[in-house]
């Protein structure tokens, strides 16, 4: 009875608050309207992140000629659409800025932290939707000062995303101004957005979770986020501070970072390394969790060890906060310093094999169904191990002394962050597209683009390897300038291709989140047989998730072919002792 | 085994142990990652969804789980220690120099300063070449590095040594070149536009040929180089 006049109530509150076009698309407090606007931002940064990297493999793999169809680009950025050295070197800068900042961090965490955390653990809205609004429209402030630096004269900036100073510190090393200042103001600004985030994100998680939503009854993919967000809360400021070092140094005439005036070049690496491990677990803790909760789903089985699941990710957290200096082996750093940094590198792999040892047991005995969702969380489990396997040889100081700034780096993190994060957002977005949007993706477009991109995403990124064990520095613009290098002039020629077709398998996906936004078929509440909280409501969810009132939480959220009940899922808001077959 | 993986052919005393250390990580990887694929693909086919199948409802095996963690525990902290021995054979505790050199770096050049006659650095009989280093053949060479203005890497794929070069500091790097040759020196730090083909070569020889072509250095001395002002940026690439 409560329950129909909370739905009446409701229903004349909606009614009174429709709110208008603006409020509703724009400047929307809704939490979910909100992570859609991430997407969308990060989709369309995405484009530009990946139009960056084909020009890079066409450059590697035809130095110094004209890349087709690029004639119209004017000078300096490039002359009859061949690649100057300095564009290539703004290109490898943006690619990793764009990519790192504007899509991974804004799908996994400001995407799915969004849609999920209030969905997931039963609230109504996140703690502060206001902030949640500035949030997203001060990343989006971001993203234009960053784009604005493509538009300046010199180009954007060009010292690579780590932006090692000095060569980042003064104008006259890269020839870019203002491209560089750019890049620092942008960051900043986009750290302000990611602050108001996490803090909404923690706030939400430990005060608004519904009835019996216990902290060990959380889905992996809120353990995961909640994670992050505290990891992004600690490392910002760090960043923060590292920048605007940065500025004073470039602007401000000060000598944080250039010796001639007694600054030290070697301090931007530890601020930043102290700010970027942390970051890099921030693009990969997430997908984990999402990766977990659709395995367990399409495995209809418990995740195979819940708890160990959730320590293990906060272990990774807290290591990532003594293992900045795996960066540093050959940066002159005393090697005393790298003797005990390899140490906590070594341990961090630890955490990561209980992972994969939690998702190979989740499959054992298990009813896998093959969704694209799943196939591409899968591809995540098989690509992380890969990428994070490959982490030990950079872990021993000794063999880093060879492997560093080479390409054997390249490949690992594109294996943890391609083959990982990005096959970890796929397998999202697939999966909680009906949620979204009301529609189901389509099942057949997802497989036939899992595949391309499975296949070529290995054909670009595997011969990568070799060509850092070869010796093929990073960064350059010409690999046929050196001798040793010729005879892997033919692997560069196949990773460009192999590039071309992963990049052109892109725009399917895009398609298919197009496509089936106005052509997909209707999604019903609860399509996967999930057992978490979001899928007890309609889909899309209605303004405030549920009608009615929100569900209470009787268990945890793996209960998959429970022997309790005759189905294979067990939703967590579904309480046996009251079902409606039971006596009252 | 490492040629076949398009390693460059090692010249360095140290180079057999980080060969070493390569291939021992490279076999636990191999082994490890060919269980890890089986079971998966074993597990993807086994158990995969069939009509009127139920999942087998199991939350996990913690012994199982404490099990694999002390393994992997124990093989990486066993690696880490591996490595941290040989680290510090190279790193901490390296064999007395018999030759000595200054590597001087800067935007997009590596200048090579050999002492005068007597052996000692002075200012006056010392000779500055640039991206052309000459160093006898089994004989430990010490370097110290710096640089002019931004951080470069001093990379000899050979030698196995890579070292950033990093302004305001002075870091000595040591080797000794066991066959004689030519090889490549590549600067491997981004280090502005024209950090792809900032490179130099090395020639290793024996020690008669070297005294032979230091002395002819000595005799007609190249033109001193040019003074530390960055290099020109390449036709319209750069704004003013």
């Amino acid at each position: 009875m409560s329950s129909t006049a909370a739905v009446a109530a409701h229903g004349a509150r909606a009614e009174h608050h429709a709110p208008g076009f603006w409020r509703t698309y724009v400047f929307s407090e809704d939490h979910k309207m909100i992570a859609k606007q991430f997407l969308f931002m990060a989709l369309f940064m995405m484009s530009i992140g990946g139009l960056m990297a084909m020009l890079m493999r066409w450059e590697l793999a035809f130095p110094e000629t004209q890349v087709p169809g690029f004639h119209w680009v004017p000078e300096p950025f490039m002359y009859d659409g061949a690649i100057p050295p300095n564009t290539y070197n703004a290109m490898f800068t943006m690619h990793a800025t764009i990519m790192i900042f504007f899509v991974v961090i804004p799908i996994l965490v400001g995407c799915f932290g969004n849609f999920l955390i209030p969905l997931m653990i039963g609230a109504r809205e996140m703690a502060f939707p206001k902030l949640n609004m500035l949030s997203f429209w001060v990343g989006a402030v971001a993203g234009v000062i960053m784009l604005s630096s493509f538009f300046v004269t010199g180009g954007p900036a060009a010292a690579g995303w780590t932006s090692y100073a000095p060569l980042s510190a003064v104008a006259i090393y890269t020839g870019v101004d203002w491209g560089q200042n750019l890049w620092c103001i942008s960051i900043i600004v986009l750290g302000a957005s990611s602050l108001m985030g996490s803090i909404n994100y923690i706030a939400t998680i430990v005060n608004m979770r519904t009835r019996g939503m216990y902290f060990f009854r959380l889905p992996l993919a809120i353990w995961s986020l909640f994670i992050t967000a505290i990891l992004m809360l600690l490392a910002l400021p760090m960043l923060t501070t590292a920048l605007a070092l940065l500025l004073f140094d470039r602007m401000g005439g000060t000598h944080f970072f250039l010796p001639s005036g007694g600054g030290e070049p070697l301090l931007w690496q530890h601020l930043f390394w102290f700010f970027g491990q942390p970051e890099i677990y921030v693009m990969i803790l997430p997908a984990m969790g999402i990766v977990s909760d659709i395995i367990a789903t399409f495995s209809r089985k418990p995740i195979f060890g819940y708890r160990t699941m959730a320590y293990a990710m906060v272990a990774i957290a807290f290591l990532s906060w003594i293992e900045w200096g795996q960066h540093m082996f050959v940066s002159g750093m005393n090697p005393a310093l790298g003797a005990a940094f390899m140490i906590t590198t070594m341990i961090v792999a630890v955490p990561a094999a209980i992972e994969t040892f939690v998702w190979l047991g989740t499959l054992y005995k298990g009813n896998v169904h093959y969704t694209a969702a799943m196939m591409n969380a899968l591809a995540f489990v098989a690509m992380f191990v890969i990428g994070g396997m490959s982490g030990i040889w950079m872990a021993s100081a000794p063999v880093d002394m060879y492997l560093h700034d080479s390409y054997f780096v390249v490949a690992h993190i594109h294996y943890v962050l391609f083959g990982g994060s990005l096959f970890g957002i796929f397998a999202g977005i697939t999966y909680w597209y009906p949620k979204m949007f009301g529609r189901m993706m389509n099942e057949t477009l997802g497989k036939i683009h899992f595949w391309i991109t499975f296949v070529s995403f290995n054909c670009t990124f595997f011969p990568m390897y070799i060509l850092g064990m070869a010796g093929h520095m990073r960064r350059i613009y010409n690999p046929q300038q050196y001798d040793f290098l010729t005879p892997i002039i033919p692997i560069n020629e196949f990773i460009s291709i192999s590039s071309f077709v992963l990049g052109a398998a892109q725009f399917l996906f895009l398609a298919n989140i197009v496509w089936s936004c106005f052509r997909g078929a209707k999604a019903i509440d609860n399509p996967w047989h999930a057992n978490t909280l979001e899928w007890t409501t309609p889909s899309p969810p209605p303004q405030g998730n549920w009608r009615g009132t929100v569900p209470i939480v009787y268990r945890g959220p793996y209960e998959y072919s429970s022997p309790e009940v005759a189905e294979d899922f067990l939703p967590q808001s579904q309480s046996i002792e009251h079902s409606p077959a039971a006596p009252d | 085994m490492l040629e076949y993986l398009y390693f460059p052919h090692d010249i360095s005393t140290f180079g057999p142990q980080v060969d070493w250390l390569f291939e021992l990580i490279f076999w636990i990887v191999i082994v490890v990652w060919i269980a890890v694929m089986i079971a998966m693909l074993v597990f993807m086919i086994r158990y995969r969804a069939r009509p009127g199948r139920k999942a087998q409802y199991i939350e996990g095996n913690s012994r199982l789980e404490i099990v694999w963690t002390m393994a992997t525990a124990a093989i990486l902290v066993a690696l880490a220690f591996m490595s941290r021995s040989t680290w510090a054979d190279i790193k901490e505790h390296g064999p007395p120099g018999e030759v000595f050199f200054l590597v001087n770096a800067k935007q997009f050049n590596w200048e090579f300063t050999y002492p005068g006659p007597g052996g000692k650095f002075g200012a006056k009989h010392d000779l500055t070449i640039e991206n052309e280093m000459h160093v006898p053949v089994n004989k430990v060479v010490r370097i110290d590095l710096t640089s002019r203005d931004v951080i470069h890497s001093f990379f000899v794929p050979n030698l196995r040594l890579k070292q950033d070069v990093v302004p305001g500091h002075v870091i000595h790097v040591w080797f000794e070149a066991t066959e004689t040759g030519q090889y490549e020196i590549a600067c491997a730090e981004l280090c502005g536009f024209g950090h792809s083909g900032m490179k130099a070569s090395l020639t290793v020889q024996s020690q008669e040929d070297f005294d032979k072509w230091l002395k002819d250095q000595y005799a007609h001395p190249p033109a001193p180089p040019a003074p530390a002002a960055p290099a020109a940026p390449p036709q319209g690439a750069s704004p003013r």
